[in-house]
């Protein structure tokens, strides 16, 4: 038997652009254990609700993460709204839609290129990044801001968007589908990408649901599960499918994402087609008072929301259960057994976000 | 297993983008431009102000105060965060989010209004005096 070595991985490393440790077990190049541990990001968003209006909150629930502060003031307002009975105006549930539907298209792109940076591969890394600054673009020219939007209210939306708006964004839409095709086929069918990421890191459909993994990481592995199929916000009266691979490797990761993309430019044009006229926001009377869980699907994968209030201006608790929370167990198991240069892609490929799980 | 793999796909985009213009904005020589809903600072007309002060409560992270005995509308643009909640609150509206940043500093500073009743002139002025250009050291 070689002779064990442990290495430590993290918290700054070139290819992880968040905080994460590790410590890796070797044996020769072979890991044979990982020992994940985080707490270099923790800022204490949880507590701070016992401290700032529920309303106010939202400001400070969108700011856990900046790739998915849409989703996270959405999921938040939605809990919010069930405690208090509230019905959104369906032109809201619409406008919610399209923007977080916008919002999971920049996080993919945003993951393309880091993925592509991490093989080395520059300019496709520059060129999944141009095509993502449409889409911030659209941001800006709809909710005033590029990363954190402030348009979830708790009974609505802030903003609405008018009809060149959503022409411009449908407009964003079809310029980004025409352009992915040749960074599609690059990570698809490309000879280098395929010999760094076929085969590597392989998550049996089996191991996926028993370690709890969630998004596109269960979804490359054969489990059609999308919470976007439960119907909430305007995902009822839209086409979704699970988009799904079957060989659970990082190029099945990488191919469920490109087709996500694919798949939510579609839903973003049904979408801003089926928009219904009206109001786009309710009053809100009152305080919270009970709890409830909220589902979203966000980028990474399934986040909850638990809120419970107790009928004053403050909330008791909030707790954001997020992606990367379920999917370490999984990358922890898939480390196991894998060469020591193959770790970033690996730990990369699960699209880890360290700021959303620490909050 | 590689058996469908192709070689140099990217070649034709990356040399297409070789020759084509940038992407970006050649920021600071062409000057950027701001869509009109930007979030980029807050504004306030101050002769409307009536000094109730649901824009001081209504901010999430503090950064406005009025002081209606002194009539003073102070905020620091250091902890805003650009959200809008105070606009949203103001009975009057006098406050609006206007696009732009504001200028980036060496130290955090407050900006005070003074409102009509207690000074005539709406002009914005420094609380903390700016320190000498000799004060900049790395």
């Amino acid at each position: 038997m070689a002779k064990r070595s442990i290495i430590p991985f993290g918290p700054q490393h070139p290819v992880l652009p968040e905080p994460v440790h590790l410590d890796l077990v070797l044996e020769d190049e072979t890991v044979v254990g990982a020992i994940p541990s985080i707490g270099y990001i923790h800022r204490g968003l949880e507590k701070l609700v016992e401290k700032k209006d529920f309303k106010q909150y939202v400001y400070v629930a969108e700011r856990v993460c900046g790739i998915c502060s849409c989703g996270h003031g959405m999921g938040y307002c939605e809990a919010v709204e069930q405690v208090m009975e509230i019905e959104v105006p369906a032109r809201a549930r619409y406008l919610r839609t399209i923007w977080m539907e916008m919002s999971r298209v920049h996080s993919h792109l945003l993951w393309l290129g880091l993925l592509a940076d991490a093989m080395g591969f520059e300019s496709l890394f520059m060129e999944s990044w141009r095509l993502r600054e449409k889409i911030l673009d659209m941001f800006d020219a709809t909710t005033g801001g590029r990363i954190i939007f402030s348009v979830n209210c708790v009974g609505g939306t802030l903003k609405d968007m008018d009809r060149d708006m959503l022409a411009g964004i449908c407009r964003a839409a079809d310029e980004i589908e025409q352009e992915i095709h040749p960074v599609m086929e690059t990570f698809l069918r490309d000879y280098s990408v395929q010999s760094r990421l076929k085969g590597l890191g392989v998550l049996k459909k089996d191991d996926a649901v028993l370690l709890g993994a969630v998004g596109p990481m269960l979804r490359a592995s054969g489990e059609a599960y999308d919470v976007r199929m439960l119907g909430y916000e305007a995902y009822g009266d839209l086409d979704v499918e699970p988009v799904t691979a079957q060989d659970g490797d990082c190029y099945s990761r990488c191919r469920v994402r490109l087709y996500e993309i694919l798949q939510s430019l579609r839903l973003i044009r049904q979408a801003a087609e089926k928009i219904p006229d009206g109001e786009i926001a309710v009053p809100v009377k009152g305080n919270p008072k009970g709890e409830y869980f909220a589902r979203i699907e966000q980028p990474r994968g399934e986040a909850i929301y638990y809120v419970k209030g107790n009928g004053t201006k403050n909330l008791d608790r909030f707790r954001l259960r997020t992606p990367t929370t379920s999917n370490i167990p999984p990358m922890v198991e898939l480390l196991k057994g894998c060469q020591l240069a193959d770790v970033p892609l690996i730990i990369l490929t699960i699209d880890p976000c360290i700021s959303c799980t620490e909050r | 297993m590689l058996e469908d793999a192709k070689m140099l796909t990217f070649a034709r985009t990356a040399l297409k983008n070789l020759f084509s213009r940038p992407a970006t904005v050649g920021y600071p020589y062409e000057p950027a431009k701001f869509p009109q809903r930007m979030r980029g600072h807050i504004e306030i007309q101050t002769e409307n102000c009536i000094r109730c002060g649901l824009c001081m409560r209504s901010c999430p992270p503090g950064a406005i105060r009025v002081d209606k005995a002194a009539g003073t509308w102070t905020i620091n643009r250091f902890d805003c965060i650009q959200c809008g909640s105070c606009a949203g609150a103001c009975p009057k509206k006098c406050l609006s989010l206007v696009p732009g940043y504001t200028e980036p500093d060496y130290q955090k500073k407050e900006e005070v209004f003074y409102l009509p009743e207690k000074a005539p002139a709406a002009k914005p002025a420094q609380t903390a005096a700016k320190p000498a250009e000799t004060a900049v050291s790395p």
